[in-house]
C-alpha cells in the first residue's frame, strides 16, 4: 500500500536577490514497511524534502499524500493525529533538549502530548519503549548529557516510535556515530521495521549505508531527481552523472593508493 | 628512511570538572620523513590530542609526559649526526628501506607489527636536510627545548571545521598573506602575490576575486581549500589534517583528499592524516596507526592493516565499514 506520495514538490528560497529552487519538481512514493533513501551531494535538497514532508516548511508547489489524505490540507486535530503517525530522527535530535533533562522526561513528552499513556501508566510505557530500542529501564533517570552518542540515538528512536508511527524520516541519523555503533543502530532500525512495518525515508550522503539498508534510492542533484530505483541496482551501476560521481568518490578499503 | 619525529611514551591528561581524563596513554611511534601516516580511531580516542601534542598546541591545562624528538633540521638549523644504531637498515640498491619494527609495546595491548618494507617515496630527494643514498642528518630536539618546530611555520594544521581556522571578518587574501608575511619575511605586496598563487594551487575558482572575499561567502569545500592554502603558506615540513574532510560531502571530500595528496607530493611534505574513516585513511596513507581509548592498538603498512589486521579492534573497525561491496544488512523482505 502506498503510504506516502509526493508529487511535483517544489520549494524555492531567495538568497541575495537570487531565487534558487532547493527542491524542483520532485515526485516519489513510499510503500508501508519500505525504506526509501534520498542521497545526493550537499545542497541537493535532501533536508528540504524532509522538512516539506514533515510540514516544517510549506512548499511553493506540489502535493503530499500521507495515509490517503492530502497532508498539506490537514488542520487542527486531524493534523495532530496524522502527525503522530509521521515521526523524525535527525543527526543529533536530542541536542535541542536541555542536556540536564532526563531520558524519562524526553520519552514522557510524546506519550503525554498524544495521550498514549495515562500518568500512572507512563513509567511502565517508558520502560517498554526503552526495551524496544535495546536499552534497559535503568537508563530512564539518567541525564541526556550523561549517556553515550549511541544511547542518545536509541533514545531518539524510542521517542520517535512512542506514537506508533507508520513512517519515520531519518535525516543523516547515523552520520555522526562511530562505525561500530552505527552498525548496531542500523540493525535496530531494520528490526523495528521487520516487527512493526515502519517505513523509513532515510536521508544519507553515504552510499555504502544506503546500499546496506534501503530498498530503493532516489538520487538528487540540485533539487531534481537524477535517477531512482532499486538501491543496489542503482548504486552498483549508476546511470546519471551525479550517481557516477557519488560512487566514484566513495572511499574504498581494498583499493589502496593509486 | 628517517624519522621526522620520534614520539616516546607520550601521555596526556586533562583535568575537567575536577576529574582526570587520560586522553593519551604511553603512545610511542615514529613519524617517518616524507610519509603519509594516518591516525584512525573512534570519537574520543585521542586523535586530536595526539595531533595537538605533535604540533605543540595543547592547552596549558594538559599534563604531558614522555617525549617528542624532532630530526632533519625541522627548525632549519645545522644538524648533528645521529647514532648509527638509531638508523634503520637501508638497501639503496633496491630503492627500498627496511622499516625497523615499529615502536616497542608500551602497554600489553600494543601488538608488535612485523618488519615491513616501505618504498622510498619520490619526494625523498626534495626533503631538506638529506643527502644522497639515504644517509641522513638528524637534529634532535625535545619538548621543552628551544628547537621545537613552530606551528604555522614548520607545521601546518587543517581542522575539521575550516571556520575554526579562518577569521570571519578578515579577507581570504589577507589571512593567507599574513602567514607568508609573518613566517617567510615577505613584504606585504610579495605576501599578497604569494597568497594569490596559493589560491591557484588549491584550485579555488576565481582566485582573484576570492582574495577579497570573506569566509562566509564560500562553500564548506571552498573554505577548506582556503584553510589548506593558509596551512601550507609558510612551506611547513609537516602537514597535519585533523578530520579535514569529515564535514564535507563525499564528492567534495574526494576532491580535497586528491588536493592534499598532490600538494604533499609537490612540496615534499610529511602528512599526518587523522580520520575516523579507515577506508579513507587506506586510500591516502602508506601507514596506519589505530588508537583506541588513548592507546596505540596497532601500527603498520596500510595493506597489512587492511588485509591482515592483528588486533581484534582493527578487525571490528574493518567489519563495521560499509563499503559499496558490503553484503547488505537488509534481508529482502517484500515490503
Ligand atoms: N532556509 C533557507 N534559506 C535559504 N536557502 C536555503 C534554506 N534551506 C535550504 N536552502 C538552500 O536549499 C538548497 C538545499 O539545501 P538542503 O539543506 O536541502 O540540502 P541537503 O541536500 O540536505 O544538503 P546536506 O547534505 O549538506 O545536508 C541549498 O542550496 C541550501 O543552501
Ligand atoms: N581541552 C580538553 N579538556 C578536557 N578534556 C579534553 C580536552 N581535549 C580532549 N579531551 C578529552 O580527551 C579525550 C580524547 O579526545 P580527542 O583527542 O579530542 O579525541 P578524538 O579526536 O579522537 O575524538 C576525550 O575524552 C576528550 O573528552
Ligand atoms: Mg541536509
Ligand atoms: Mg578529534
Amino acid at each position: 500500500m502506498t503510504l506516502l506520495a509526493v508529487s511535483d514538490l517544489t520549494k524555492r528560497y531567495r538568497r541575495g536577490g537570487k531565487t534558487i529552487a532547493a527542491v524542483d519538481g520532485v515526485s516519489f512514493a513510499i510503500e508501508s514497511g519500505e525504506t526509501l533513501a534520498l542521497a545526493g551531494p550537499s545542497g541537493s535538497g535532501k533536508s528540504t524534502i524532509a522538512r516539506l514532508v514533515l510540514r516544517l516548511v510549506e512548499p511553493d508547489a506540489g502535493t503530499v499524500q500521507f495515509d490517503g489524505d492530502d497532508f498539506l490540507a490537514l488542520k487542527g486535530a486531524a493534523l495532530r493525529a496524522r502527525r503522530a503517525r509521521l515521526q523524525m530522527v535527525f543527526q543529533d535530535p536530542l541536542a535541542a533538549f536541555n542536556p540536564r533533562a532526563t531520558v524519562a522526561r524526553v520519552l514522557d513528552d510524546p506519550l503525554r502530548i498524544h495521550a498514549i499513556a495515562s500518568g500512572a501508566e507512563r513509567p511502565a510505557s517508558i520502560a517498554a519503549l526503552l526495551e524496544r530500542v535495546g536499552l534497559t529501564a535503568d537508563l530512564a533517570p539518567r541525564a541526556i548529557h550523561e549517556i553515550s552518542g549511541g544511547q542518545r540515538q536509541r533514545v531518539a528512536i524510542a521517542r520517535a516510535i512512542a506514537t506508533n508511527p507508520s513512517l519515520i524520516v531519518l535525516d543523516e541519523a547515523v552520520s555522526a556515530l562511530d562505525v561500530s555503533v552505527r552498525g548496531q543502530i542500523l540493525e535496530l532500525l531494520l528490526d523495528l521495521q521487520a516487527r512493526e512495518r515502519i517505513a523509513y525515508l532515510f536521508i544519507s550522503h553515504d552510499l555504502g549505508v544506503v546500499r546496506a539498508i534501503a530498498h530503493r534510492v532516489v538520487l538528487l542533484d540540485a533539487g531534481r531527481i537524477a535517477e531512482s530505483g532499486d538501491a543496489r541496482a542503482v548504486i552498483d551501476a549508476p546511470q546519471s552523472a551525479i550517481g557516477k560521481a557519488l560512487v566514484a568518490a566513495a572511499p574504498r578499503l581494498n583499493s589502496t593508493r593509486p | 628512511m628517517t624519522a621526522l619525529a620520534e614520539i616516546r611514551d607520550l601521555s596526556v591528561r586533562f583535568i575537567s570538572d575536577g576529574s582526570k581524563v587520560a586522553a593519551l596513554k604511553g603512545i610511542s611511534l615514529d613519524v617517518v620523513a616524507g610519509e603519509c601516516l594516518a591516525i584512525i580511531g573512534e570519537s574520543g580516542s585521542g586523535k586530536s590530542t595526539l595531533a595537538l601534542a605533535i604540533a605543540g598546541l595543547l592547552p596549558g591545562s594538559a599534563k604531558i609526559e614522555g617525549s617528542i624528538d624532532w630530526f632533519q633540521g625541522t627548525t632549519g638549523e645545522a644538524s648533528a649526526k645521529a647514532p648509527p644504531s638509531a638508523l634503520p637498515g637501508i638497501s639503496p640498491s633496491r630503492g627500498e628501506i627496511e622499516l625497523s619494527s615499529p615502536p616497542s609495546p608500551i602497554t600489553g595491548i600494543v601488538e608488535r607489527a612485523p618488519a615491513a618494507r616501505l618504498p622510498i617515496s619520490s619526494l625523498e630527494g626534495e626533503m631538506s636536510g638529506r643527502t644522497e643514498g639515504g644517509v641522513t642528518e638528524r637534529q634532535p630536539s625535545t619538548i621543552g627545548a628551544s628547537r621545537i618546530p613552530l606551528p604555522g611555520r614548520d607545521i601546518g594544521f587543517v581542522f575539521q571545521d575550516p571556520s575554526a581556522s579562518l577569521d570571519p571578518v578578515m579577507t581570504i587574501g589577507k589571512q593567507i598573506a599574513e602567514v607568508a608575511h609573518t613566517h617567510l619575511d615577505l613584504d606585504w605586496p610579495q605576501a599578497y602575490a604569494k597568497a594569490k598563487h596559493l589560491l591557484q594551487r588549491v584550485r579555488l575558482p576565481y582566485p582573484g576575486s576570492a582574495m577579497r572575499a570573506f569566509p562566509h561567502q564560500l562553500s564548506g569545500g571552498q573554505k577548506q581549500r582556503v584553510a589548506i592554502a593558509a596551512a601550507i603558506a609558510a612551506g611547513p615540513k609537516l602537514l597535519i589534517a585533523d578530520e579535514a574532510t569529515s564535514a564535507l560531502d563525499t564528492i567534495v571530500q574526494a576532491e580535497i583528499v586528491a588536493l592534499i595528496r598532490q600538494l604533499v607530493a609537490e612540496d615534499g611534505m610529511t602528512l599526518l592524516f587523522i580520520s575516523h574513516d579507515i577506508a579513507l585513511a587506506a586510500e591516502l596513507a602508506e601507514r596506519i596507526a589505530v588508537i583506541r581509548h588513548g592507546e596505540l592498538v596497532e601500527i603498520g603498512m596500510t595493506a597489512e592493516i587492511v588485509t591482515a589486521p592483528r588486533h581484534p579492534y582493527t578487525r571490528t573497525l574493518l567489519e563495521a565499514h560499509l563499503g559499496l561491496d558490503a553484503s547488505p544488512l537488509l534481508r529482502r523482505t517484500p515490503a
